[in-house]
């Protein structure tokens, strides 16, 4: 399992670096439509061919990597505060602000996000400027996001709340701040850092299935999402293996996620 | 002996079963039909089965684009545009066996212009108040009364399906080639050849020649073309330019191209004086200068090439080239000229400043274009304007907005600033087109229900729609709506973009095929197309 964790953070870091540099190993200009070739096969002046508007695919997807890999970290670390925040609490008082508070997480667990998504993103300014979109859209995928892992992080509180090792701390005089900071926040770390990696390739995906309905990131910015969508017909991607480099992109990336979260390699 | 009759019997059931099946024609409804009743039809699967059922008293060819008569053998229309009296067939019987006679006519135009059955139908022919006042002269004559003249009159009877006032099987009893036969809710619809169908060939031979049409319930396009490929349906009434593509590239003897259709993509600027859209915005929107250099600086051959791949011509005007009779021919195509368009902006009070256009004033030119999302030609077509305006130094944020938010903004806040979107003209007569001119309507998008018309050529507008809707002159109305075209080209409070081409699919199987670009394009003919 250690050879696949070194290839999964080989992997990450590759795709990173490349997301990094995009603007050296490609066109820096992701936008501008070269319409005398849309469609075009890999050349030797757009390595990956061109989109159907002609704009530089291989741009496209390294700008994209860089969009969906930067924020959806970001959307996870707000997803997890909250969820930290709610659910944490929730399990550490017990009782019933534990039982309102999961039954509110459950409700919001129903709730359809994706049209939650919608509206939200039918709400935006009109004339947001697309990384303005970009980040709202992640903002809200985070502010969305925290109910599951706040389940799970309400179990691991409510274990603690009723563990020998806190009441021995209480017996060493530890309360209040010191008991949430000394006992509490190192015992739940492990399974916040979890949580915290389960939700990146989530994010990931959501931002993605935002983008093959069309509602993701804004025009003319590139992400997965927007790059995925040429996949959406069943017979697009015949013979044009070129089409399909976000989407091995996507599937590295999440795939290497879920490695580094195997039980086994979490030695918190 | 008994092997062999076993044998003969099988032999001709199995010769029965494959007779059956080269008889019914296999297509898709993309959704399931909301009514069977004639008059209620306002979705597309139920006008299809309302074209396939309905008998009519007059047709408009859709190759010649000129009227026939069905039921009617002759009409009539009075001069003050009001009257239309028909004469009628004789010995017609419904699919049920009940006869055919101008009491039916007169039921149905009852029924039609009842104000409680709020029928879609019936819509096109309130020109006015008062009731309708039918005559029925004989049994085989009947006239009808307008409260006011119904521009194209005659034609507005192509959409009018006769109903049996007496049948008890109510509407499913009808006078075209078929009739209902089963329907599964989610599955099919059957359609089975009507016996008592009046039509025959030229050598006598009783229409339709198909025995049955079955209609598939299948929302999902790509699914539809795959079955069209393996044979299990016949025909595809409308497909996609990208759809079409990759069929003609993989089986080019399926696919169809009637050239450019009536539909128009275009785009328009919000001019609502209320709208909460900041007063220098307005301004530009509402100048004709500003609007004409952004018509000028699209490039529309790109757009054709790249987002409808070839499949779609540059748009004109409000009427398409291939609308024979009502196109205005004098006017030209909008040509790419983004350096004029720039002039005509300096003459407006813009200037170009460090690759931003600004307004007199120093603001900068901004604005978003909304389009439906998911509709990924308009998308196309939104991204690729974004690349020709930032030419003339204008911003432009695209926004995909799901389809309710975006008609909700449109008609009800007006909160945007420019939206692209399109039309399906279902009408060859300019008349269909009467609620998006007239200021004072609700459909007259960029500045809908203006108390008064806001702009001298808006009012000129109002004069000339009015005028050719009560003119029972073809030539004045043609004059009139040329007029119309001449000041929508001139003002472009609508930017027009392309006119998609009309494109069809169907099996090789098929025979007697006269595709066209007026709905419904592949089987208008339907009682004279066969299957071998």
């Amino acid at each position: 399992m250690k050879v696949a964790r070194a290839i999964a953070v080989a992997v990450l870091l590759v795709v990173s670096l490349c997301a990094l540099f995009a603007g050296k190993l490609s066109s820096p200009d992701y936008a501008f439509q070269y319409r005398e070739v849309p469609d075009a096969a890999p050349s030797s002046a757009h390595l990956l061919g061109t989109d159907d508007l002609g704009r530089d695919r291989l741009s496209r997807t390294l700008y994209g990597t860089r969009i969906s890999l930067s924020l959806a970290p970001i959307a996870a670390l707000i997803s997890i505060s909250l969820a930290s925040l709610i659910g944490g609490l929730a399990g550490f008082l017990g009782g019933w602000p534990e039982r309102i508070t999961m039954a509110v997480t459950d409700l919001f667990l129903c709730l359809p996000w994706l049209f939650l998504l919608l509206i939200a993103r039918s709400l935006l300014p009109l004339n947001a400027a697309p990384l303005t979109s970009v980040l709202i859209t992640f903002l809200t995928l985070g502010l969305l996001g925290w109910a599951a892992a706040a389940r799970v992080i309400c179990t691991e509180a409510r274990e603690f709340r009723t563990s020998d090792i806190l009441l021995q701390a209480r017996a060493t005089g530890q309360h209040g701040w010191r008991l949430l900071t000394m006992q509490f926040v190192p015992r739940l770390r492990p399974v916040l850092f979890a949580q915290f990696l389960i939700s990146i390739p989530v994010f990931i995906l959501s931002e993605a299935n935002l983008g093959i309905l069309g509602m993701g990131v804004a025009e003319p910015l590139p992400s997965w999402g927007s790059s995925l969508r040429e996949l959406e017909s069943f017979s697009s991607f015949s013979g044009e293996w070129w089409k399909l480099v976000p989407f091995t992109l996507l599937v590295l990336v999440v795939v290497s996620f879920q490695v580094l979260l195997s039980r086994e390699e979490i030695s918190l | 002996m008994r092997r062999a009759s076993a044998i003969i019997v099988l032999l001709l059931v199995f010769i029965a079963n494959a007779w059956a099946q080269a008889g019914e024609l296999r297509l898709c409804l993309h959704a399931e039909p909301k009514t069977f009743n004639p008059i209620q039809v306002v979705d597309e699967p139920s006008e299809t089965i309302r074209y396939l059922t309905g008998g009519v008293l007059l047709r408009v060819n859709r190759t010649t684009q000129q009227l026939q008569p069905e039921l009617a053998t002759s009409w009539r229309v009075s001069k003050d545009g009001r009257t239309i009296t028909f004469r009628l067939r004789d010995h017609i019987y419904f699919s049920d066996g009940t006869p055919f006679s101008s009491a039916d006519v007169e039921y149905t135009v009852k029924q039609m212009m009842d104000p409680a059955a709020h029928s879609p139908t019936g819509d096109a022919f309130r020109s006015g108040p008062g009731d309708v006042i039918t005559n029925v002269i004989s049994p085989t004559e009947i006239s009808i009364t307008f409260p006011a003249p119904v521009a194209s009159l005659d034609r507005q009877f192509d959409q009018v399906a006769i109903m049996s006032a007496h049948s008890p099987k109510k509407e499913l009893a009808v006078l075209g080639p078929f009739y209902l036969a089963d329907y599964k809710p989610g599955a099919y619809v059957l359609l089975n050849r009507n016996p008592n169908y009046w039509k025959k060939d030229a050598s006598g031979r009783q229409l339709p020649y198909l025995n049955s049409i079955r209609l598939e319930v299948q929302p999902n396009r790509d699914i539809e073309t795959l079955e069209l490929r393996r044979g299990d349906i016949d025909l595809i009434n409308s497909i996609d330019a990208e759809s079409y593509d990759k069929l003609n590239a993989a089986a080019p003897q399926l696919t169809h191209d009637s050239g450019q259709s009536f539909d128009t993509e275009q785009m328009w600027f919000n001019q609502v004086a209320k709208a909460p859209v900041p007063d220098y915005k307005k301004a530009w929107f509402r100048s004709t200068a500003f609007r004409r250099a952004v018509s000028e600086a699209i490039n529309r051959s790109d757009l054709c090439r790249i987002a409808f791949l070839g499949r779609a011509t540059p748009a004109i005007g409000p009427v398409s080239p291939a609308n024979h009779f009502w196109f205005n021919a004098k006017l030209v195509p909008i040509s790419y000229d983004p350096a004029a368009a720039l002039t005509q902006l300096q003459g407006d009070g813009f200037r170009k400043e460090g690759g931003t256009l600004e307004d007199r004033a120093g603001n900068p030119v901004e604005f978003s274009i909304v389009t439906n999302a998911g509709n990924k030609y308009r998308e196309r077509m939104a991204t690729m304007i974004q690349q020709d305006l930032a030419k003339l130094g204008m911003k432009v944020n695209v926004v995909p907005l799901d389809f309710p938010s975006l008609i909700e903004r449109i008609t009800q806040t007006f909160n945007y600033e420019a939206v692209l979107l399109g039309l399906t003209n279902v009408d060859w007569d300019p008349n269909g087109q009467m609620n998006v001119w007239l200021s004072s309507s609700e459909n007259h998008q960029w500045n809908p229900k203006e108390a008064a018309p806001e702009t001298p050529w808006e009012a000129q507008l109002d004069r000339l729609v009015r005028a050719q809707a009560q003119s029972m002159d073809p030539k004045k109305r043609k004059q009139y709506f040329d007029q119309v075209q001449e000041i929508v080209y001139d003002h472009a409070p609508f930017i027009y973009l392309v006119n998609k081409n009309a494109l069809s699919a169907y099996s090789t199987s098929l025979t007697g095929m006269q595709p066209s670009v007026l709905r419904p394009q592949t089987y208008w003919n339907i009682e004279t197309i066969a299957k071998r």
